[in-house]
């Protein structure tokens, strides 16, 4: 019995031994780039790629990763969401990838979703999204809604003593979800319903004079009136244009943006946007040494001095360095093992203070509200005392109010509902 | 001189948007600035002040203009403009205050807030800009309004009565007495017993008094008239039945007349849309509906005209102001040229196959895209609103037109004018209609139909590059620009009847302002399916839009 279970033992050593030599003989560690290169996204995700692959060179510059090279291997699923989970497959499955780097909107984090669960991959995701959501095989880096709208909505009413809302946003998940979230936080903090106007518009859409003109009556009834918008891409800038030709200034009627930073704002004349608002968790202008060292790192990388950085980027430099800290705590690229040993890293923020990833796969960081200045570039008006905690499941909708998401045994569990002890509850 | 263009811009917006922001509230006897010259002020303090200014924090500055204000009165005004425009700067040495303008070259100018006298250009380095922010800037808003209320222009004046409604406050009261003492025109006049009317209902507890006052209100569009009336009927202490009445009568009244206004405005907004729409049609009316070729590259001629646009501005940075009049015929030319070469070297070995040009056609598409994605990033360009093409027409309180919607729907309608004669006069035009309605009878009357073909294919594209022009005020510049206009484009020519011009203007304008009636009712989205919808449902009833042609020439 004893001589048995001995062997076996010694059987199953042998094996993971083999197998562990078959991943040392690699000789490369494979970080695959899953961003969209060609279509509507190319715009921002171009960037994101360029990042992970200056971030990839600096890492080899050091000597690579357990004394390994990295190697970038870049898809392009061309703003096609479908596209995006034929990618995944393609570099889990023929790649052989470690870790993913990737995705933009929310609808392709959706559709990649089921691949990379179904075949255990690792993914990082940069972009500040609606929450509501919280997978094994998926790290968050960028903001949850508590980490942006709902500060930024905070420095609205308490600074600015704004009275009446407008909730415009481009007709998707990402800002439906988070504009159910504020709409219940506003009710909740005392905000009457006819003090809230929301409007959707479709991605895209160029002719704002109507909405432009609602948002300006909405804002004459006597109370100090913002706009919070969530319009996503391209269509910002016909909306601020309109904004400055109907004569609406920041003063009268502020808008804080969720989507707009400074690549955004590189496209426009930005002169008549002065004074508008954006909250995010890092800006090119907060004024820190690792900060300067990184915007002068990416113009050499990319040999133009105009470009800009922003939020996402930042979201993927510390995306990227948790998960080479991580693959160095836990001596392996094995996706139990680093996701596990993800847990706790820390990392330093471009934007100062220690961002660290939670149990629930995401992260704390610190929360700035910036004013537009005319040369494209924001200046922190508010920030938050420390850091946020991210959320994965709002405390504001009533579905996902007892959820937690918690990665550590023994609850390993996305979607745990605090009230039923029990994993597997359901959000909005 | 240009910030106080930007100054009489933002008081334009000041009569138009009425800030919620309220008027301040540190405002003294003193701030309603007294006629002395600023040269005879003591200069010690105020130096002081300044020199505090270039340091404070963001907090500390509202406290140092207040101070300002009440020491320097008119003189700061040049000062309160520069900082609201962002034009503030100091010397990082000598700490000395000026306002810097770029020059065309792109040269830091500085010169003296209070004299104007040139201080010649300045390095980048040697100069720091005075911080401001939003609640600044309201703050300098305020200020100015107060300094323009004795001392600025009518509208000016005009302005700043307008955004004491606001702020009724006792204080800002005697400043609007100590300007209807000076002696004012009768439309400021008015304002002010307006404001006084409104502080009567508010305070007074006399019934007549406060029915003459309804009575003053009754009719105007303001803003504040209407919160303050709405206000009134929504407080459950307001007892007196007969204030109660006229109040309701009176709001009813300037409701009334809001509506009409909102209906004007929807009718603009209609027509601007519809302008949009046929400018970017009329290039493909003449491709698709005179030659009959399904050209699906045709909204990349549009964004090469917006491409165009761009390149022209940087290669004249100097002269923003007129260069739209140059990238106009430059447009047509470039979208024109690459028309021809389309139609030369594809359309003409496909012609009489429709599947196989709408193929070819949606591939040279996709080629153009991608080539401006290589020429200029896939980044979209900043192409520059002249100032003459920024701001709003204001009609009244409720009812505005904004100049760059105003200028392309009568931009819109010029193109079309011009186009139509040159069907109608013009021999190039003789031959394109000849051809498209028989082309082997034209042949054999002698016509160069190859030729012709050519010409009528780049008049369309250049059309089309001018329509880019247009373009590039209203969106954004880059490589999908002509996607998101080629199935309106589509749509606008089917409905309004192939190979009828007039049926695209027509079809054009009725499209947008359905769209926009619409759309307050149903929202964007919405608005945009009932549009596509009906349109299906109408080509399902009559196939060949709404001016058919007839007669041979259809078949």
């Amino acid at each position: 019995m004893n001589v048995k279970k001995f062997v076996a033992g010694m059987a199953l050593a042998a094996g993971t031994s083999v197998l562990s030599a078959a991943v040392m003989a690699a000789d490369t560690i494979k970080v695959g780039v899953l961003h969209s290169l060609s279509g509507t996204m190319a715009i921002s995700e171009t960037t994101l790629k360029d990042t992970v692959l200056m971030m990839v060179d600096e890492q080899n510059r050091k000597g690579g990763l357990l004394g390994k090279k990295l190697e970038a291997v870049v898809v392009d699923p061309a703003s096609d969401w479908p596209l995006f989970a034929e990618k995944t497959r393609e570099l889990l499955t023929k790649e052989k990838v470690d870790v993913i780097f990737g995705c933009w909107t929310s609808v392709s984090r959706k559709s990649v979703l089921p691949v990379i669960e179904e075949l255990n991959g690792l993914m990082f995701y940069p972009v500040q999204y609606e929450g509501e959501e919280s997978s094994k095989n998926v790290f968050y880096t960028g903001a949850s809604p508590n980490q942006q709208a709902i500060p930024a909505v905070d420095y609205l009413m308490n600074d600015l003593e704004v009275e009446r809302w407008v909730l415009a946003g481009t007709d998707y998940v990402y800002p439906r979800t988070t504009n159910k979230i504020l709409e219940a936080y506003l009710e909740a903090k005392g905000v009457d319903k006819k003090d809230i106007m929301v409007n959707y518009t479709p991605f895209g859409h160029s002719d704002w004079q109507s909405i432009v003109a609602d948002i300006k009556k909405f804002g004459g009834a006597g109370k100090k009136t913002a706009v919070v918008s969530t319009i996503n891409g391209d269509a910002n800038v016909p909306f601020y244009k309109e904004l400055a030709n109907q004569g609406v200034s920041a003063e009268d009627i502020p808008v804080v943006a969720f989507s707009v930073g400074e690549e955004e704002l590189s496209g426009i004349d930005t002169r008549p946007l002065v004074g508008h608002l954006a909250a995010w968790n890092y800006f090119q202008g907060v004024d820190s040494e690792a900060n300067e060292r990184f915007i002068q790192e990416w113009k050499k990388f990319t040999g133009d001095e105009k470009r800009v950085t922003n939020d996402p980027m930042e979201a993927t430099y510390i995306g990227f360095n948790m998960w080479a800290k991580a693959v160095e705590k836990a001596e392996t690229t094995d996706v139990d093992a680093v996701e596990q040993a993800m847990i706790g890293i820390e990392f330093p923020n471009l934007s100062g203070g220690v961002a660290k990833m939670n149990k629930n796969h995401h992260l704390s960081k610190p929360v700035f509200i910036g004013e537009i200045q005319d040369d494209g570039q924001f200046e922190v008006v508010w920030e938050t005392d420390g850091l946020v905690a991210g959320d994965a499941w709002s405390d504001f909708l009533p579905g996902s109010k007892d959820l937690i998401a918690d990665w550590t045994a023994p609850i390993k569990c996305g979607n745990y509902n605090t009230k039923a002890k029990a994993c597997g509850g359901q959000g909005q | 001189m240009k910030h106080l263009l930007l100054t009489g811009c933002l008081l334009l917006a000041l009569v138009t948007t009425l800030p919620a922001a309220s008027a301040g509230s540190v405002v003294s006897e003193q701030a309603a600035p007294s006629a002395t010259p600023a040269s005879e002020e003591p200069g010690g303090n105020r130096q002081v002040l300044l020199a505090r200014l270039t340091r404070a924090s963001l907090r500390e500055s509202a406290e140092v203009l207040d101070q300002l204000e009440r020491s320097g009165g008119r003189a700061m005004r040049g000062l309160f403009a520069a900082m609201l425009a962002g034009d503030l700067y100091y010397h990082r040495e000598t700490g000395r205050l000026m306002a810097v303008q770029k020059n065309p070259a792109g040269e830091r100018i500085g010169s003296d807030i209070f004299t104007g006298e040139g201080l010649g250009v300045q390095s980048r380095g040697s100069i720091k800009k005075v911080r401001v922010n939003n609640r600044l800037r309201s703050h300098l808003r305020d200020a100015i309004a107060r300094i323009d209320l004795m001392h600025g222009t009518e509208a000016q004046k005009e302005g700043a009565v307008l955004a004491i409604l606001d702020d009724l406050s006792p204080q800002n009261m005697r400043l609007l007495q100590v300007t209807a003492d000076a002696g004012q025109s009768d439309r400021v006049s008015e304002l002010i017993e307006l404001a006084r009317a409104m502080v009567e209902l508010r305070d007074s507890s006399v019934t007549d008094a406060r029915l003459s006052a309804i009575a003053v209100m009754s009719g105007r569009l303001e803003a504040p008239v209407r919160n303050q009336l709405q206000r009134l009927l929504d407080d459950e202490r307001e007892s007196d039945r007969k204030i109660r009445i006229a109040a309701q009568q009176s709001l009813e009244e300037i409701e009334g007349r809001i509506a009409f206004y909102d209906f004007m405005e929807q009718l603009f907004f209609g027509l601007s849309l519809g302008s949009v729409l046929l400018l970017a049609a009329i290039g493909l009316a003449i491709t698709f509906g005179v030659m009959g070729v399904i050209n699906m590259a045709h909204g990349e001629m549009i964004m090469l005209g917006a491409y165009t646009t761009y390149v022209v501005q940087q290669l004249m940075p100097g002269a923003i102001e007129y260069s739209l009049v140059v990238a106009v015929p430059a447009a047509f030319l470039v979208s024109g040229s690459v028309g021809v070469l389309i139609e030369r070297g594809v359309i003409r070995h496909l012609q009489g196959r429709p599947l196989e040009t709408l193929l070819a056609t949606f591939g040279i598409s996709l080629i153009l895209q991608q080539a401006v994605r290589t020429i200029f990033s896939p980044l979209n360009m900043p192409v520059v609103t002249p100032g003459w093409m920024s701001g709003v027409f204001a009609i009244n309180p409720v009812f505005s037109v904004t100049f760059n919607r105003l200028y392309i729907l009568l931009f819109a309608l010029a193109v079309f004018a011009l186009l139509l004669v040159t069907l109608k006069k013009t021999s190039l035009g003789l031959n394109v209609r000849a051809v498209s309605q028989n082309r082997d009878m034209a042949k054999a009357m002698g016509v160069r139909t190859e030729m012709v073909d050519a010409m009528t294919f780049g008049l369309g594209s250049g059309i089309a590059g001018v329509a880019g022009v247009a373009l590039s005020q209203l969106t954004n510049v880059g490589p999908n620009l002509g996607q998101s206009y080629i199935i309106d484009s589509f749509m606008v020519v089917v409905f309004g009847g192939v190979g009828n011009l007039l049926g695209t203007l027509v079809g054009g304008f009725s499209l947008g302002v359905t769209n926009k009636f619409l759309e307050p009712a149903t929202g964007a989205v919405l608005a945009n399916i009932i549009v596509l919808v009906c349109l299906i449902l109408f080509i399902q009833k009559r196939p060949k839009g709404l001016f058919p042609q007839r007669g041979r020439a259809a078949e």
